[in-house]
């Protein structure tokens, strides 16, 4: 999880403060080396450190911190705001023609990046999104990068426009453009090489590539472990080509990525997308403001919601809202609730997005959590009648031992299943209640009942 | 050997002249601003370091060493601290003889890192390197992984002119390291030079794979000088830390590679690596070209380390 030890270590500083629960200069100031430390060994550009701790400094000492009636809380609020007004403070979106005109995204970034790959995630997305992307080989100088987008436009059913390794990048772009056109893609997707922000010729053929094909968006690629040397990259791409959006990658290593703060603060450019993965969906939106809570230790349960908006059906949240109230919930929903939860990343992927999970607290969830139960749990489900799964209450002793020789475990965990859903299903009933007065119940997690897993 | 300094040395310099060319000697600035020696100047010496990449953690330490020093010694001109403080980090990062030691003997070297950080670029030029050196060298291309990462080191094989063994996409990478060395033990090489698949170092099972090709290399091949290199990303930051220290818990890790530092990254984690692994920064790679991968050197690499303007002039030579 990204961040994790810079929000380890705030929620540290914080919990000291709390404790005081007054503050003097003295705390603030001392609080603060340890915000700066904590900054910069995330990677932090100096000179963003250096200009955060001064305006966090000039609001958090004086009236405001001690005149407030809690003090730790009023410096958690200000940290927050000025790192959030250091990432921008409101997230982004992909900029994108209408669907009738073309629209050319040229990729770019430093060699290792990641721009191969980010290129047939992005166009996956853009294709999830209904548009028809077409990707274009540009990269002719690192040996086998052709072929490298290849496989990874195939895997995700992407084409791949290339004319080999003797025609140029500007000209491979527009011909590329013009195969969009004839062949009704409407957006192109230029994979670019590799290159250095200080290789003047390399530069230069970015230029070109925008003075021959109408480049809508540049996206310049940056690898989110990137260190002090973020801020120069950003800058000198912007500089000399233009920089209309960023995407982070490599965001699911254990990376604090300072460097998300030093693009942004520099460039003032907005960070699209995070990669936290090799697979395209994990290809996400980047929430500044979320980001910001997230350093701070406060969760991310809008991420959390939204992405399982994304992959539950609307349709069945809605019928499935309406058993939890009427508590006619059976095995087969169970089952397909937790089916929903694996498609959203596994319960470890979701308790990262908790509020209040940081790194080591998620660490001994983990541990926790049993996935293999979660196995178990679904071959006892899968060995009961349909009968029986739509109508728990049909389990007798007799059906009981059958279902447990079927799944091949004791006959106890069978009971154990039996007893949790039962109480799951009680606490749904009260829960139906509640839901009533929502506008949009969504998706409720299995997890919900306690203790179910 | 005093050649192959200078080459090493005009290289570095190449790549950072390319950054800019009103950056002469920033640091000297530094020392020659300021008449004593006080918080800001020790402040300015921090700035420097944290922006070449060091870590505030080494960082601290590397500065409390000075202060230390500068009491002891009496020390009031500025200037002094420069060659204090220089001679410090050179003596932590010096290389042995001894660390090159299986260049001279049937060797297998693994090669990880992680993904992006040039390791099959790496692979090709040291491959380069030996080649020239007379050594016969043969490549396993067990990064099954990466779309297209065989075809990308086949092609660096042919330019190096070395023999290559790889399988299948997605193929066990265990299975192509053990016709490696069946093939470097048939054609009698010097070196087997291993490519991996870039794997992240949080990743627990790519890891294990990596345990499991030590072993296949152990077993199959004992009487092999073992070399393991981890290639970092200059550019990278104090991830760089995670990542070698998670490497090593898999493999004993003998060296690090550190590339791209013909850009405008320092590579300052370097310092921090050795200053808290032990592990010597045995080869850079400054350029794209197959003899852009150059042994260490300890010297030259804390001269260009140092050679950062202040803030201020590197903000204007950007404009």
């Amino acid at each position: 999880m990204a961040f994790e030890s810079l929000s380890d270590k705030l929620q540290n500083i914080f919990k000291n403060m709390r404790r005081k629960g007054r503050l003097t200069e003295e705390d603030v100031k001392a609080s603060l080396k340890e915000v700066k430390m904590a900054l910069l060994e995330a990677d932090v550009s100096f000179k963003v450190v250096k200009t955060f701790m001064k305006s966090v400094q000039e609001k958090a000492v004086g009236q405001d911190v001690m005149n407030g009636l809690n003090p730790g809380q009023m410096v958690i609020k200000i940290v927050n705001d000025e790192l959030t007004s250091l990432m921008g403070s409101e997230s982004a979106q992909l900029q994108l023609n209408n669907g009738s005109e073309i629209t050319v995204i040229m990729m770019m970034g430093l060699q290792g990046a990641g721009k191969t790959t980010t290129c047939a995630k992005l166009a996956s997305q853009l294709k999830s999104k209904g548009r028809r992307p077409l990707l274009a080989a540009c990269d002719i100088y690192r040996p086998a990068a052709i072929k490298q987008l290849q496989i990874s436009g195939e895997k995700v059913g992407i084409p791949v426009f290339e004319r080999g390794t003797q025609i140029s990048p500007p000209q491979i772009a527009a011909e590329a453009v013009d195969y969009a056109k004839d062949n009704g893609f409407n957006v192109v997707i230029l994979d670019t090489a590799g290159r250095l922000q200080i290789d003047e010729a390399m530069m230069e053929e970015l230029q070109q590539i925008r003075q021959t094909v109408t480049v809508d968006q540049t996206i310049l690629v940056v690898d989110a472990m990137t260190g002090q040397d973020a801020v120069n990259v950003a800058a000198a791409f912007e500089e000399k080509i233009g920089i209309d959006g960023v995407i982070l990658t490599k965001m699911d290593g254990d990376t604090r990525g300072g460097a998300a703060l030093s693009i942004r603060a520099t460039c003032g450019k907005p960070i699209l997308y995070v990669g936290m993965g090799e697979k395209p969906e994990d290809l996400e939106q980047f929430y500044p403001d979320r980001m910001a809570s997230r350093i701070l230790g406060m969760g991310d349960v809008m991420s959390l919601i939204e992405k399982a908006a994304a992959n539950i059906d609307e349709q069945r949240a809605k019928e499935m809202e309406s058993k939890f109230r009427k508590a006619s919930f059976g095995f087969d929903d169970y089952l397909e609730s937790m089916a929903q939860m694996k498609q959203m990343g596994g319960m470890s992927s979701i308790l990262q997005m908790m509020p209040g999970v940081g790194g080591s607290q998620l660490s001994q969830l983990e541990d926790q959590i049993d996935e293999k139960q979660m196995d178990r749990t679904e071959a006892i489900i899968l060995s009961m009648t349909p009968r029986e799964r739509a109508n728990p209450d049909l389990l007798n002793q007799s059906r009981k031992i059958r279902i447990a020789k079927g799944a091949g475990v004791d006959i106890s965990e069978v009971n154990k299943l039996v007893k949790q859903f039962d109480q799951a299903r009680k606490l749904m009933k009260q829960f139906g209640g509640q839901l009533k007065g929502k506008k949009r119940g969504g998706f409720k997690l299995p997890f919900g009942g306690g203790g179910l897993f | 050997m005093a050649e192959e300094k200078k080459g090493f040395f005009r290289r570095l310099v190449d790549g950072l002249s390319k950054t800019r060319s009103s950056i002469v000697s920033g640091f000297d600035n530094i020392f020659a601003g300021y008449s004593s020696i006080d918080d800001d100047f020790y402040d300015e010496i921090e700035e420097i370091l944290v922006m070449g990449d060091i870590g505030i953690k080494a960082t601290t330490n590397i500065i409390d060493e000075l202060k230390e020093k500068v009491k002891e010694e009496h020390i009031r001109d500025p200037k002094e601290c420069r060659q204090i403080l220089m001679d410090s980090i050179k003596a932590q990062m010096n290389v042995e003889e001894t660390d090159y030691a299986f260049e001279n003997q049937k060797s297998v070297v693994l090669v990880v890192g992680v993904n992006g950080v040039g390791k099959t670029t790496s692979i090709g030029k040291l491959a380069g390197l030996l080649q020239a050196e007379g050594k016969k060298v043969i490549m396993a291309a067990a990064d099954t992984f990466r779309a297209a990462a065989g075809e990308q080191l086949t092609e660096w094989a042919q330019r190096a002119g070395v023999a290559i063994v790889s399988g299948q996409e997605g193929s066990d990478p265990g299975s192509v390291v053990y016709d490696a060395i069946a093939s470097a033990k048939a054609k009698d090489a010097d070196i087997l030079l291993v490519d991996t698949a870039g794997r992240l170092h949080n990743k627990k099972n790519l890891m294990n794979e990596l345990g499991k090709i030590n072993r296949i290399i152990d077993r199959e091949y004992p009487e092999a000088y073992r070399e393991t290199l981890v290639v970092l990303d200059g550019t990278t930051g104090q991830n760089a830390l995670s990542q070698a220290r998670e490497f090593q818990a898999v493999t004993p890790v003998s060296g690090i590679i550190l590339t791209k530092l013909d850009g405008t990254a320092k590579g300052g984690i370097a310092v921090a690596i050795h200053a808290e692994l032990g592990i010597p920064v045995k080869y850079i790679g400054v350029g794209e070209n197959i003899d852009d991968l150059q042994k260490f050197d300890a010297d030259a690499f804390v001269s260009a380390l140092f050679d950062i303007a202040p803030a201020e002039t590197a903000e204007g030579g950007l404009s």
